[in-house]
């Protein structure tokens, strides 16, 4: 019997040299005459580890890890097929704390199972939530949604089930059911490493949605920089497609759609009028998607997590998945630590952990090894936030209670060499350029926002500035049209609030 | 008609549809490179759009492009998880030793220089990509590596 060697397929993982590694691991293998078979799989999201090789023994999966090409005729040598001990070894995979610490719901097969296999999938509890589905009515199956508690995991937070019943209560011979696929927040990757390690959790995700809803016709817009996962989620939609899974058979088919660099098509309305082949801007609301969304139809809209979450929920019921976390905050959220964080990457737990645990008993700490001086949680449009808010549990309540979000679970650290002025101004800049131009706050308030950040930091009339820069914010916040202008004033009032002295201004 | 039978033959594997916009484009871009200006009217007449709404399209996005690229592209991640790994001081590094800004294409053809904002990779910044390749925790050594390898094959191609 062949032995069996995991090298993970990730963006990531293939960003830090997995597939030098599973080239070197292929051939020292049949130089030294050993059968083996490589199974590119979704990566375990310990990313400081990656590339991540795990080798399968008779007592589990055994890892070593960061593995470098040069690395692996040592590891063969050492007997790594084996499961032997060499210095990269990090024994069972299940039992590294990181991994074992996690409360794995939405990522339960990620890194476990080959991503393109669906007898994988299946072996791996894949498609019991359909299942189950199947034998429930529309109503019921948005009914357990709502009583699960899950909320919209792209950043709103919106209740996903009354979402859902709307969409299912409007009436039209056409409706759709949309996944926003186009993660364009810094700071996080859970959506991509879904893609690309359990493509089929999220194609189960959209069947449910789609008999839920009754919609018989689905899109995913994926961003352009994704490639690998673009590549990988097409390749399940065939798959899917020639099981019967999707298509005519299934009475369910979904078309995946590239974005072209655009930010702000990761608002909803934005994205459904680049699907319909527009330049991305943002509708005004009224009419909700859910009563006149894509091609003027109702449409059900939600984040890869979101529908990415709905299998488990119909496979164990409501109550199990409603049972996790704290508050209005049910479930689990994979939390990705990124930035200047030793243990960057995917962390996915209940809610109600505090902040300080997740980034320094969990992440621990810096990369650097320096002070962590500021957070900035919820992507570019969530505020900064500091140590001193490290009793804050990760729950959505709380984190608004003091203007931060918690938004689609990204969190990146900087040590104390960062300058926040300048993160202020970058935080600006990047909606000058990412602005989709339909508002005014938004499209003029932002570039006018880096001059009079610019015009602080060279020391002109700075409280006479910084007095500007705070009207111009509430401007922004209350006169966008969506989340783009109205929430840039967070990442950048939070840096002049908490670090004055890196604007130059007294408090 | 004196039109290309290359952009008719992308052009026409879509539906005559307004939504099938995106997907061509991306077909003539993946195919050339960029949007040659020629494309603009065959498209607008084969989705019944006019010419300014296509172009609108096209200036929207920031992937596509209208002018043929360098022979590598080179997108630097500016955002927070790469600044906080030192993405700033990497992307004034590349700029000054390419001697070219964003949007900008080195004289002798060889390299592209863009912004991107987010590759994904924020558990292993800074990140950068080169064509669909993405190259993680990338400090000053391995970008000068990286852009001598590039110049090196192109005083390769000089010399052949």
């Amino acid at each position: 019997m062949s032995i069996r060697i995991y090298v993970p397929q990730d963006s990531t993982a293939l960003a830090l040299g997995a597939e030098a590694v599973a080239s070197a691991i292929a051939s020292e293998a049949a130089a030294r005459n050993e059968r083996i078979e490589i199974i590119r799989n979704g990566s375990r999201g310990l990313f400081w580890l990656e590339p991540l090789v795990e080798v399968e023994t008779a007592n589990g999966r055994v890892a070593y890890g960061p593995v470098s090409a040069a690395d692996v005729p040592g590891l063969f040598a050492a007997g790594f097929q084996h499961g032997g001990s060499h210095p990269l070894a990090l024994g069972l995979t299940e039992d590294i704390p990181f991994l074992k610490q996690q409360q794995r719901l939405t990522f339960a097969r990620v890194g476990i199972t080959d991503p393109l296999s669906l007898a994988d999938y299946e072996a791996h509890g894949g498609l019991a939530g359909l299942r189950a589905a199947q034998a429930m009515r529309p109503e019921e199956i948005v009914a357990t949604v709502t009583h699960s508690g899950l909320r919209g995991r792209g950043g709103a937070a919106f209740p996903a089930g009354i979402k859902w019943r709307t969409v299912r209560e409007a009436a039209s011979p056409e409706k759709y059911v949309v996944c926003n696929a186009d993660e364009g927040d810094s700071g996080t990757f859970s959506d991509r490493m879904l893609l690309e390690g359990d493509p089929y959790c999220l194609i189960e995700g959209m069947l449910i949605a789609g008999r839920a809803v009754g919609a018989s016709r689905g899109y995913i817009y994926i961003r352009s920089e994704y490639p690998q996962a673009w590549k990988i989620f097409n390749a399940a939609l065939e798959h899917a497609r020639a099981a019967g899974l999707l298509g005519a058979a299934g009475g369910f088919d979904i078309e995946a759609r590239l974005g072209a660099g655009a930010y702000i098509c990761g608002e909803e309305t934005a994205l459904l009028e680049s699907i319909e082949g527009k330049r991305g801007q943002v509708r005004a609301k009224p009419p909700l998607p859910a009563i006149a969304g894509l091609f003027g139809q109702p449409t059900l809209i939600n984040n890869v997590m979101t529908l990415a979450s709905v299998p488990i929920i119909l496979a164990k019921g409501a109550d199990y998945y409603r049972d996790f976390g704290m508050g209005r905050s049910h479930g689990t959220l994979p939390f990705q630590l990124a930035g200047n964080i030793r243990h960057a990457g995917l962390f996915e737990t209940a809610f109600g952990l505090s902040l300080g645990e997740l980034l320094k008993d969990i992440g621990g700490g810096t990369a650097s090894g320096r002070p962590i001086r500021a957070v900035q949680v919820g992507g570019p449009l969530g505020a900064y936030v500091t140590p001193d808010d490290f009793d804050l549990p990760l729950d959505y309540e709380a984190f608004a209670a003091r203007n931060a979000m918690l938004g689609h679970g990204g969190l990146v650290v900087f040590d104390d060499t960062a300058d926040m002025a300048r993160m202020a101004r970058f935080a600006m800049e990047f909606c000058a350029a990412e602005s989709c131009g339909k508002c005014t706050p938004c499209r003029i308030g932002s570039t006018r926002g880096v001059e009079v950040i610019d015009r602080i930091i060279a020391g002109e009339a700075r409280e006479k500035n910084a007095a500007l820069l705070a009207d111009l914010c509430s401007t922004m916040a209350d006169g966008s049209l969506c989340a783009m202008g109205g929430m840039t004033p967070y990442p950048v009032m939070s840096a002049v609030r908490k670090f004055p002295s890196d604007f130059g201004l007294g408090g | 008609m004196t039109e290309d039978p290359e952009l008719a033959r992308l052009i026409a594997a879509h539906p005559p549809r307004p939504d099938a916009l995106l997907p061509i484009l991306h077909a003539i871009q993946d195919a050339l490179g960029y949007l040659p200006p020629q494309a603009t009217a065959p498209i607008a007449r084969h989705l019944n759009l006019g010419r300014a709404e296509v172009h609108g399209v096209i200036s929207f996005y920031h992937h596509f492009r209208t002018t043929p690229p360098g022979r590598h592209v080179l997108h630097l991640c500016r955002a927070e998880a790469c600044r906080a790994m030192g993405g700033a001081d990497l992307e004034a590094r590349a700029r000054a030793a390419l001697g070219i800004d964003f949007h900008e294409t080195t004289t002798d053809g060889a390299v592209s220089l863009e912004p991107a904002y987010c590759l994904g990779a924020c558990a292993a910044s800074p990140a950068i990509r080169l064509g669909d390749e993405i190259i993680g925790r990338v400090d000053a050594a391995r970008l000068d590596a990286l852009l001598a390898e590039i110049r090196q094959e192109r005083a390769a191609g000089e010399t052949a």
